[in-house]
């Protein structure tokens, strides 16, 4: 190993092995990263049973504050604790620059394409983006053109994917647009964290993020429909079986507002109201946490009982604002999404700052014949998908899944896109007594009301299976806290 | 405040009132047990069944460790300590964001414990442990509600619940106690019946407080007066119905609303009853049908605080 450690640090990384994918607390030769040094040495120095000490009493806090996910499609045991690892992620402030202006144009980007392509459609006539490209996506929501929406914010809550690949550059897999969610664990994690390191902590000089929900409040509130300057603010929430309630329940308690279902709601001359032991209450703003598809069975999904009847006309009455906007999830199609670029440059005239993933477009009848050809060394996904479902890893898959994929994306080349297997970066995670490297990609949370803000951070997951790609934490990912370092 | 909300507090104090209700009668019931001359073991079971509400599925077959067990731990069975803990459990679940973190952590730790394997090899050694620990959490509960939460509606609807679920419990058991407590001769100094009145008492945590006011010295016109009329000891249904009034006046207070009057006159009626009736006219009047009228007095004013407060109809609040 290299010189300059004390004894203990070898001793922690054991055999840890390094490759050619960026890890986050060494460079390539073994050396410590400049800012991971105390880190380490810290970890070094804890004895053994003290640092399993802190990880289980982590562990038992997580249990007894009940923050727990659901996993869809098991019986029994379905609420779990989310996997936490016990060492954090750095970020230098220099890193994290970027990263927030790469983020702020992005998201200013998208945010002006969906209003452009729900109200007069230039960036379509002037053939940026084909027409039928967003024409077919599964969350084009056809009942939003021409609907004026608050302040001209469609996504006002959004949590975008970075990786960060072997040159040390982050790019951004993939945008959330609809009801990204993790922020609870990214502000549990910290609580934690401070509480497991607290001396180390305050070494680090790490930027704060627990005010997330006062910003979050600040942005709904500036969303609220003229003329109602106490505006009621609440959280519509799937309900109880949802794999988010927790979260739910968490930013509502710390906004202060009511949490509802829709069984809570009624609508009467295109107003909302909720059902309160003091009668109707007028409701202003509704921080939306259900598919657009369960909102209102009235003009969506009629079949569902968890939204509200009426609800949608509300809306376009502008007696109500909901967000994010309905048909966000027309911009973070994953088609749709190699455009990125194109529709940065087109509205903003830049470059964007941070890059996309190489992505193939099945459409294409060239890219597509490379793809088929190449399905073992490719990623294949769903586009209207997310949380992992609906996914082929090439080089993870046999051949029959491989077969099975192919023929689905001949019926249905539009469904699907391809990118490359991506080496992503990969940082220490305690795994026993030993360090580990674990793939871990970073969601950053925006929001978007007045301005755009974003806490510095977000929620870094981990694929806690050894070699796994996949993150997700209905996949088995896990977590970690993220330390977004001020400047030197 | 929600009705949903409201909803969802009520019910997760009336099942931990009663889980907790339940699980000191089983133990008294297993201690009285304990001296097999006063009485079979089977007649107390039965007994407790019937204070329980006469829940199905637990006919004596004589296996006294199965069928504690079954009451503790069944989490199907709607009359046991589990499925009380897990509704209560759910309900605060659903209601997350309204109780502290305090309480949500206090109520999950004994949720979590009655899942444990330490609560099960518990009840194989002691289940008096078990049950001990079941009640002490339920108080450490109460007690963190009543200095972390918002003393506001929501709150209010737990007390409403607390003693709602309290005085319709009480009633059921006295009733269920009470012809055993005439039939036998009133002075016995062979211990049993002592032990029976003192079980009687212990079920309500009423044994230290009775004797405070009346000495050891027990009698059943007594005891009964107690349970029933007394104004300041927490279980009795007076003190019960009390509650239910202060409760439902500070949910109108805090409201916009004027309340029904048939709510208000409900309460009243019951509370004005246990004001202005003595222990001796209960005593020379039917005393079984004085303690029925309570229960079903207890249940009228449950249905209206639904009908105005939870499941009121759109149309009518939409016309106020």
């Amino acid at each position: 190993m290299s010189p300059g450690h004390p004894v203990e640090v070898d001793k922690l990384f054991g055999d840890y092995p390094l490759d050619h994918a960026f890890d986050e607390m060494r460079e390539a030769d073994g050396t410590l990263r400049q800012h991971y040094r105390a880190l380490a040495e810290t970890l070094a120095r804890l004895p053994q049973e003290e640092l399993q000490r802190r990880k289980q009493s982590a562990e038992l806090s997580f249990l007894t504050q009940g923050i727990t996910f659901t996993v869809y499609g098991r019986e029994e045991g379905t609420e779990r604790i989310f996997p936490y690892d016990l060492l954090p992620r750095l970020i230098t402030a220099q890193e994290w620059n970027r990263i927030e202006r790469g983020l702020t144009q992005r998201i200013t980007a998208l945010n002006l394409f969906l209003r452009d392509v729900y109200s007069e459609g230039k960036i379509l006539n002037d053939r940026v983006v084909p027409r039928e490209l967003v024409h077919s996506c599964k969350h084009f929501r056809r009942q939003m053109r021409g609907l004026q929406v608050p302040r001209n914010v469609y996504i006002a809550v959004v949590g975008s994917d970075l990786l960060r690949m072997d040159n040390g550059e982050f790019v951004v897999l993939e945008d959330n647009l609809r009801v990204p969610s993790g922020v609870s664990y990214m502000l549990a994690n910290r609580r934690v964290m401070k509480r497991t390191f607290p001396q180390l902590f305050q070494s680090y000089g790490v930027r704060p993020i627990e005010h997330y929900p006062q910003l979050l409040l600040a942005t709904l509130r500036s969303l609220a429909p003229e003329g109602r300057p106490e505006p009621n603010i609440v959280l519509l929430t799937p309900g109880v079986f949802n794999s988010a309630y927790y979260e739910h329940t968490y930013l509502a308690r710390q906004m202060g507002i009511d949490l509802v279902e829709g069984r809570d709601l009624v609508t009467h001359d295109n107003i909302v109201y909720m059902r309160t032991t003091d009668g109707l209450k007028r409701v202003d703003v509704i921080y939306r946490r259900v598919d657009d598809d369960f909102s209102d069975p009235l003009v969506f999904r009629a079949d569902s009982a968890l939204g509200c009847a009426g609800l949608f006309n509300a809306y376009r009455a502008g007696n109500v604002t909901v967000t994010n906007a309905f048909g966000t999830g027309l911009a973070d199609d994953k088609a749709l999404y190699a455009y990125v670029p194109r529709i940065i440059r087109y509205y903003l005239d830049e470059d964007a700052i941070l890059p996309n993933v190489e992505t193939y477009l099945l459409t294409e009848e060239q890219e597509r014949r490379h793809v088929l050809a190449n399905l073992e060394k490719l990623v294949v996904k769903a586009v209207g998908e997310s949380g992992g479902y609906g996914m082929l890893i090439g080089p993870h898959s046999t051949a029959r899944q491989r077969e099975e994929f192919a023929r689905q994306i001949e019926a249905n080349p539009r469904n699907y896109i391809a990118q490359p297997t991506l080496d992503f970066s990969r940082a220490p995670c305690l795994v026993g007594d030993r360090l580990e490297p674990r793939h871990v990609d970073l969601r950053p949370y925006i929001l978007f009301g007045d301005k755009v803000n974003i806490v510095p951070g977000g929620l870094t997951r981990v694929a806690l299976e050894k070699g796994s790609l996949v993150v997700n934490s209905s996949q088995g990912g896990g977590s970690k806290d993220t330390w977004v370092l001020e400047s030197q | 405040m929600l009705s949903r909300v409201a909803d969802s507090l009520y019910w997760m104090s009336r099942y931990l009132e009663r889980a907790e209700n339940t699980a000191r009668q089983l133990d008294v019931t297993m201690s009285l047990m304990l001296d097999t001359a006063g009485a079979s073991a089977e007649s107390r079971w039965k007994r407790l069944v019937a204070a329980l509400g006469d829940p199905q599925g637990l006919d004596w077959n004589g296996d006294l460790d199965a069928m504690a067990y079954t009451l503790v731990f069944d989490s199907l069975h709607p009359a046991s300590v589990t499925f009380a803990v897990n509704a209560a459990r759910e309900n605060a679940r659903q209601v997350r964001e309204e109780i502290s973190t305090e309480q949500w952590q206090r109520l999950n730790r004994l949720y979590h414990h009655m899942h444990s394997q330490l609560a099960l090899s518990q009840s194989r050694s002691s289940m008096a442990d078990v049950l001990a620990g079941v009640v002490d959490g339920i108080h450490l509960f109460k007690g963190v509600t009543d200095t972390t939460m918002i003393h506001g509606q929501g709150w209010h609807f737990i007390r409403l619940g607390r003693y709602l679920e309290r005085a319709y419990a009480t009633a059921t058991l006295l009733e269920v106690f009470q012809p055993e407590l005439f039939q036998t001769p009133e002075r016995d100094d062979s211990g049993y019946q002592y032990l029976e009145q003192v079980g009687l008492l212990r079920c309500c945590t009423a044994f230290e407080a009775y004797c405070q006011v009346y000495t050891a010295d027990l009698t059943r016109d007594r005891i009964l007066e107690f349970l029933l009329l007394n104004r300041d000891f927490p279980h009795a249904i007076r003190y019960s119905v009390d509650g239910i009034r202060q409760a439902v006046t500070a949910i109108q207070r805090t409201g916009a609303r004027r309340p029904p009057d048939e709510l208000t006159a409900g309460i009243g009626r019951l509370h004005a009853m246990l004001d202005y009736t003595s222990i001796g006219e209960i005593l020379a009047g039917d005393t079984a049908r004085f303690l029925h009228t309570i229960r079903e007095q207890c249940l009228r004013i449950h249905e209206l605080i639904y009908s105005y407060y939870i499941h009121y109809s759109i149309q009518s609040a939409l016309a106020v």
